[in-house]
């Protein structure tokens, strides 16, 4: 007789269908074997996704993430896969004869909990497969995520937010063609003051050159906010979210929060009449495995649904970019290499399959058993899967969060591999300005070089 | 230089030059061995100074560092021996109780205790305040704070803590305070004195902050984050 498993709901087979993690395990909630885990991966493979609607592994009434995925819940484009199994869905996302149009109109009728199911029955191979068929492309004052575009967002934080050194840092990015993402600074300080001064700077460097890409200072939503009533220009609002909206409390924010903000921002835009918006996608939100467990509010839901719910606030939102932060937790939650690598992969098609503009921040903390192999690896499997877009940070060596992400060379990297380019404005104006030729990175000539410096030292100039 | 940042390090074809390559590696490995090294008293000081403040070394549950990473409620209580120890070697109810945890780098607490201690303990002794005795423990979490309270009682806790390498560096030092530190307490109820290092926050400094948080914390009676830290004192003011 085969042996027994035993699973009291969907919570407990959701978590145990899971691929080793060690938050899972911190949880308590893991498989106890790799038996019992293939077990619920093959229960899970017979439920329909009906029956996942219909038992929410979180309570609606108190909490508001599961509010909101079933108020946006599509019904209508549910019924034709209403009885489909999670195992029939798997081989629907792989088949030669699904093509981008069928995902695209399924895509508002997957709730959170669905694309986590599934995604405990694929491979990684699988993962990057099906992802790679979906183009989520989003547009604020350039367009992101067409097929054989590949974004980068210059990181180019800095110990004590100095102005220079931060514009020093993205004057190179630009060099190596990145930067059509976003130029987006974490500030080591998360005072209004601070923020207002970053975000001015960042402006003043995109205005100066006259470059087609957004800005974004990360600092927490109401410090944007208020530099905003200050009078700091803002292009794209950020914010770190989860999937349960006590992890959210913890961050200090609510969903009422995130609209309100929104629409400021959108009404900000209508006002900055020199700018040529190309749309209204206008956030960028931050997510990662494990940010539940840490803020002890998972609820006893394991970390794959639980990411993918945070991408269920987020696509409520129309953001510009959403990336998860994958190796940054640490090794309590994501252990080494491998579970980096899955958890990157789950993450992306994830969110891909969900609608959302997903980039990835390819990472790893010293204290990981990962190292810059691990991120050449999830690179290139990400590269392969369709990711909208990576971090650009000098060297990968982040500064002031002392952690290790992909550089303004792996973005030369994986877009010569891949045959990508650059976001179309933004690869028009590398060329204008000599950057770039032939949609690669050209010899800066002499005058090329001077006119360019001259940009910086008058972006430099307003910092006194 | 405005950035400690790498730039202008050059490019092979779509890769680093092979000398960013190899440095970035020596730097990371600087950081793991940082990680992974084992907390050792006699050969993380020297004999002169374990002598001086009488220092002994205790344990977490964590038996491994392998474990002390997978696991970190294990970092933040006592094994039952270092337990025992504790209490048959420290006073209770004392002012101040320091500690000293390896945390994420051995090296860290290595550089810097040396430097901070004497000043810090200078400075409680002109301020007439009582103080237990000091132990290093092995594998040490950050709420391992909650049992020293339970244990020790002490007015004010401080805890000397190895952070989290960078590939910059990996001798950076925390200390986490907490004024009556119970079962209860979470890092909202602790304040934190992070980046003490040679090239972050001097010794001096961090020591003139630490006891002026002390202070803070018995005129108030709390500590966390509803306590702001008051402006810091010149360094030279613990020195004279």
């Amino acid at each position: 007789m085969p042996e027994q498993f035993f699973f009291s709901d969907l919570r407990e087979l959701f978590a145990k269908a899971n691929e080793e993690k060690s938050g899972d395990r911190l949880a308590g909630i893991a498989a106890g074997s790799e038996r019992e885990r293939i077990a619920a991966k093959r229960k899970l493979a017979d439920l329909s996704l009906d029956e996942i609607v219909r038992q929410p592994l979180i309570d609606p009434d108190n909490d508001d993430v599961s509010e909101l995925i079933l108020k946006s819940f599509d019904r209508e484009s549910f019924m034709p896969i209403k009885s489909t199994t999670v195992g029939e869905f798997r081989e629907l996302l792989l088949d030669d004869a699904t093509g981008e149009a069928e995902l695209k109109k399924i895509q508002r009728a997957i709730i959170p909990e669905i694309a986590a199911a599934v995604t405990k029955i694929m491979s990684n191979k699988d993962l990057v497969l099906a992802a790679a068929r979906i183009r989520n492309v989003t547009r604020c004052r350039n367009t992101m995520g067409e097929r054989g575009v590949l974004g980068i967002r210059i990181q180019p934080n800095h110990p004590t937010d100095d102005i220079a050194g931060i514009l020093l840092s993205g004057f190179e990015g630009l060099l190596y063609g990145c930067g059509d993402a976003v130029i987006g600074v974490n500030p080591a300080s998360d005072s209004v003051e601070s923020t207002g001064a970053i975000l001015h700077a960042l402006n003043r460097l995109v205005t100066t050159y006259k470059i087609p890409t957004q800005t974004c200072c990360l600092a927490h939503i109401s410090t944007q906010l208020a530099a905003l009533s200050h009078g700091a220009p803002i292009d794209l609002l950020f914010q770190s979210v989860a999937g349960t909206e006590a992890t959210n409390q913890s961050f200090g924010i609510t969903l009422e929060m995130l609209s309100e903000g929104r629409e400021r921002i959108i009404e900000h835009h209508r006002q900055r009449q020199d700018v040529s918006w190309k749309g209204e996608n206008v956030m960028y939100f931050e997510t990662g495995q494990g940010s539940a467990l840490s803020a002890d509010a998972h609820r006893g839901v394991d970390q794959v649904t639980l990411e993918a719910r945070a991408y269920g606030v987020a696509r409520a939102f129309d953001p510009f970019l959403v990336n998860s932060v994958v190796g940054f937790i640490g090794p309590e939650y994501l252990f080494d290499e491998r579970q980096i690598i899955r958890a990157g992969l789950e993450d992306h098609f994830m969110g891909k399959l969900l609608g959302l503009p997903m980039g990835c921040d390819v990472c790893y903390t010293n204290h990981a058993e990962a190292d810059q192999n691990s991120v050449d690896n999830l690179l290139l499997l990400l590269g392969a899967a369709g990711c909208n877009y990576f971090m650009g940070v000098p060297c990968g060596d982040d500064v002031m969060l002392n952690y290790q992400s992909t550089s303004y060379h792996d973005a030369i990297g994986v877009r010569r591999l891949f045959n990508l380019r650059p976001a179309p404005e933004f690869l028009m104006w590398l060329e204008e300005a000599g950057i770039y030729r032939d949609s690669e990175p050209a010899k800066l000539d002499e005058p090329v070089r001077r006119q360019l410096l001259k940009g910086l030292e008058w972006s430099l100039e307003g910092t006194h | 230089m405005h950035t400690p940042a790498r730039l202008l390090v050059g490019r092979a074809g779509a890769a680093y030059r092979t000398e960013t390559q190899l440095q970035l590696r020596e730097d990371h490995a600087k950081a793991r061995d940082a990680v992974r090294a084992e907390l050792d008293l006699k050969t993380a000081f020297n004999a002169e100074f374990i002598e001086t403040w009488k220092l002994f070394e205790v344990s977490t549950r964590a038996s491994t560092k392998l474990e002390y990473l997978a696991r970190p409620v294990l970092g933040r209580e006592f094994s039952d021996e270092s337990r025992a120890e504790i209490l048959r070697r420290c006073l209770p109810d004392r002012n101040i109780q320091v500690v000293i945890g390896d945390g994420l780098s051995v090296l860290a607490i290595q550089t810097q205790v040396p430097q901070l201690l004497p000043l810090l303990l200078k400075g409680v002794k002109t301020s007439g305040w009582s103080i237990g005795p000091i132990f290093v423990v092995r594998h040490c979490r950050v709420g391992i704070l909650n049992e020293i309270g339970d244990l020790l009682k002490p007015q004010i806790a401080i805890l000397l803590i190895g952070e989290r390498p960078g590939l910059a560096s990996a001798e950076s030092m925390s200390a986490y305070m907490a004024y009556q530190p119970c079962r209860s307490h979470s890092d909202a109820n602790r304040n934190l004195i992070s980046n003490i290092h040679d090239h972050g926050l001097s010794a001096r400094s961090a020591a003139a902050r630490i006891l002026n948080l002390c202070a803070h914390m018995m005129r108030l009676g709390i500590s966390g984050s509803t306590l702001k830290e008051p402006q810091a004192m010149l360094p030279n003011d613990i020195d004279g």
